[in-house]
């Protein structure tokens, strides 16, 4: 695959065509952090940043959005039945997203898109985006994805991998719908240059790993009784943080929000760290207290997920989740705790 | 793309107030789009998203039989808010249904000419009427060996389907044995006392070819499970269906999970021994 190389002072004029085929996304500066927004025209992404204060993902699944309208007023025919409502799935192209937030998507995708059935909004929404990714040359100090199954220049969940090279971009097209792209920009100059060596000096930057080779042959029952979850939940206010700010949690709540006589079935985010998210209607709740909660998030990432798909865990290894979450709660010391933990229920008794 | 989300729309033919503190009521909805019927083509055991408009979605089971035709039935609880609304509904009104979801009883197995043990208590006894109408249907009948019911509610004014348990009690292809924790009069012809002790008392021996099928309340579960260990029953002869609360149905909104598995999706229905697997989030 040849490397593309773009020079910063066509960068504008590239993305001023691409807007005429495109919605263009980006990372945008708001008070002290980044955060995707969509471009108005003239407007460039801002690369300078380490990683976006949340990732990209409700660029394919809003935090909010709408499934379906319906009127209670039955003096109209269709009372009471829900239709569709219009959207917005005309291409779009999404500049500045980190390695780590893309192949976030390709682990989401497998919860969206099931042999059984499709969650039509998710698909759309991505089928519709062309990743753009920005490698990292300088990663956080928490970041952990060379051990997570990525790294910062990892190519997969992207349709397209930029290198910031001082004056110019090292492109590389990896899919049909990034060499598009490319094209549809004029940015056609092949080059030489490689990026190897840019990818060498990033992995070596991180400084942070986890291991994850023994999860899969733990026993889910003695994990799940492990003793080291009561301590470490201990200081957990299930905020919800961890689970907003993950590029790989997709939970969600289904309401209906209802204005006079007509309304809207609403998609939310939803956190497995609230009380109400498991509540049934007796009172009766499966994961009462907050250990069960937390619980069931390093267990779903890291041991649930591993074994339903044998795709590896459930994390990209963003850090995103250390770095916010305000008691300190490390997903990197949980896993070395599930990885080496020994029930001892596999020694043999003789 | 076939959208999961979007329910069938259907009409409220029918209200039924089953038991005596009223708390529980069959509703009989019918198609508003006769080919929506045959796309929600489901088995004993199965569960689908009641959407009453404007109020929100439950996940309830089904309590008609694939071989009654022309509507279909759940028997739901006045609860929460969803449920309390539809509680308030009337024949006529349009709501919607999403379905069916998840697995069912292992028909195929039992169709083998299998003893069936249906253990059932409180409201929990609504995919266990469907799959005793579905046992008893002419078709499907010569397919099972014996077939027991036990079945109990705390009086008789809170059994559900009265009408049709003392018919079921009439015939000689099926054995029924009806319980309650306390009877309100002399009139009561049937048992008493708790499940668990009428399951000690009643239930076939354990073999190969002998299934239980529990539905019930978690202390009766509680309870039972000791029984049938005693009278034998192989964990992977106990099968059960489980309940969790639920929004998509189909296996992405991520709370109904007892580990890997969803119970909307993988589930509802299980055996024990596959549950012994499982952290018993439920």
């Amino acid at each position: 695959m040849k490397v593309i190389k773009i020079d910063k002072k066509d960068w504008p004029g590239g993305l001023e065509k691409l807007s005429e085929n495109y919605r263009l996304f980006g990372p945008v500066k708001d008070k002290d952090s980044h955060d995707f927004r969509e471009l108005p025209k003239g407007k460039l992404p801002d690369f300078d940043f380490q990683n976006t204060r949340l990732p990209a993902k409700a660029l394919v699944y809003p935090q909010s959005e709408a499934m379906f309208e319906y009127t209670l007023d039955e003096s109209q025919p269709d009372h009471h039945v829900m239709k569709a409502v219009k959207k917005d799935y005309s291409p779009r192209a999404v500049f500045g997203i980190r390695p780590c937030d893309a192949k976030a998507f390709v682990l989401v995708r497998k919860n969206f898109d099931t042999p059984e059935y499709k969650d039509p909004y998710w698909i759309q929404a991505y089928e519709a985006s062309t990743f753009v990714g920005l490698a990292c040359d300088d990663p956080h100090g928490t970041c952990f994805c060379t051990s997570a199954g990525c790294g910062p220049f990892h190519e997969e969940g992207l349709d397209v991998l930029l290198a910031d090279a001082g004056d110019h971009f090292l492109a590389k097209g990896l899919t049909e719908k990034g060499q598009n792209l490319l094209k549809a920009a004029g940015w056609t100059a092949e080059t030489e240059a490689g990026i190897e060596a840019m990818k060498k000096a990033a992995e070596g930057k991180i400084s942070s790993f986890v291991s994850t080779d023994k999860l899969e042959a733990k026993e889910t029952t003695a994990l799940y009784d492990a003793p080291f979850w009561e301590e470490q939940a201990f200081a957990c206010l299930n905020c919800g943080t961890c689970t907003y700010s993950c590029p790989t949690c997709w939970c969600f709540d289904i309401q209906d929000e209802n204005h006079k006589k007509s309304g809207i079935r609403m998609r939310n985010w939803d956190s497995c760290m609230f009380p109400l998210f498991t509540l049934h209607g007796t009172g009766h709740n499966p994961r009462g207290t907050k250990m069960h909660r937390l619980r069931q998030r390093f267990m779903h990432k890291l041991k649930y997920y591993v074994d339903k798909y044998g795709a590896g865990i459930q994390c990209v290894g963003c850090g995103r989740c250390v770095r916010l979450c305000p008691v300190n709660i490390d997903i990197r010391k949980i896993c070395e705790l599930m990885n080496d933990y020994d029930s001892g229920a596999d020694t043999c008794a003789a | 793309m076939q959208n999961p989300y979007l329910p069938y729309p259907v009409r409220i033919e029918e209200v039924i107030t089953e038991t005596e503190d009223k708390n529980l009521k069959t509703f009989k909805f019918v198609f508003l789009n006769p080919e929506d019927e045959e796309k929600f083509a489901y088995r004993s055991g199965q569960f689908a998203e009641l959407s009453v408009t404007g109020k929100g979605e439950i996940p309830i089971g089904i309590a008609s039989s694939p071989t009654e035709k022309g509507f279909v039935k759940f028997t739901v609880n006045k609860v929460g808010l969803v449920s309390s609304f539809l509680h308030s509904m009337k024949s006529g009104d349009i709501m919607g249904i999403r379905g069916p979801m998840g697995n069912w009883y292992p028909w195929e197995t039992m169709e083998e000419g299998k003893n069936v043990v249906i253990i059932g208590g409180g409201f929990a006894f609504t995919t266990l009427r469907s799959s005793v109408i579905y046992m008893l249907d002419p078709a499907n009948r010569p397919k099972f060996k014996d077939i027991h019911v036990i079945y109990g509610a705390r009086t008789p004014g809170m059994l559900l389907y009265r009408d049709e348990l003392a018919e079921w009690e009439k015939r000689d292809d099926i054995n029924m044995h009806i319980t309650v924790d306390a009877a309100d009069g002399p009139d009561w012809k049937y048992n008493v006392g708790f499940v668990p002790t009428i399951t000690e008392q009643k239930a076939p021996p354990a073999d190969a070819d002998t299934y239980a099928i529990i539905c019930g309340p978690p202390i009766m579960i509680k309870f039972t499970q000791p029984v049938l260990d005693n009278l034998g029953y192989k964990h992977d002869h106990i099968i059960m269906s489980l309940e969790n609360r639920m929004k998509c149905g189909i296996g992405m909104c991520g709370r109904c999970n007892i580990g890997k598995e969803f119970v909307c999706k993988d589930g509802p229905v299980f055996t024990l021994l596959e549950l012994s697997a499982t952290p018993r989030e439920y």
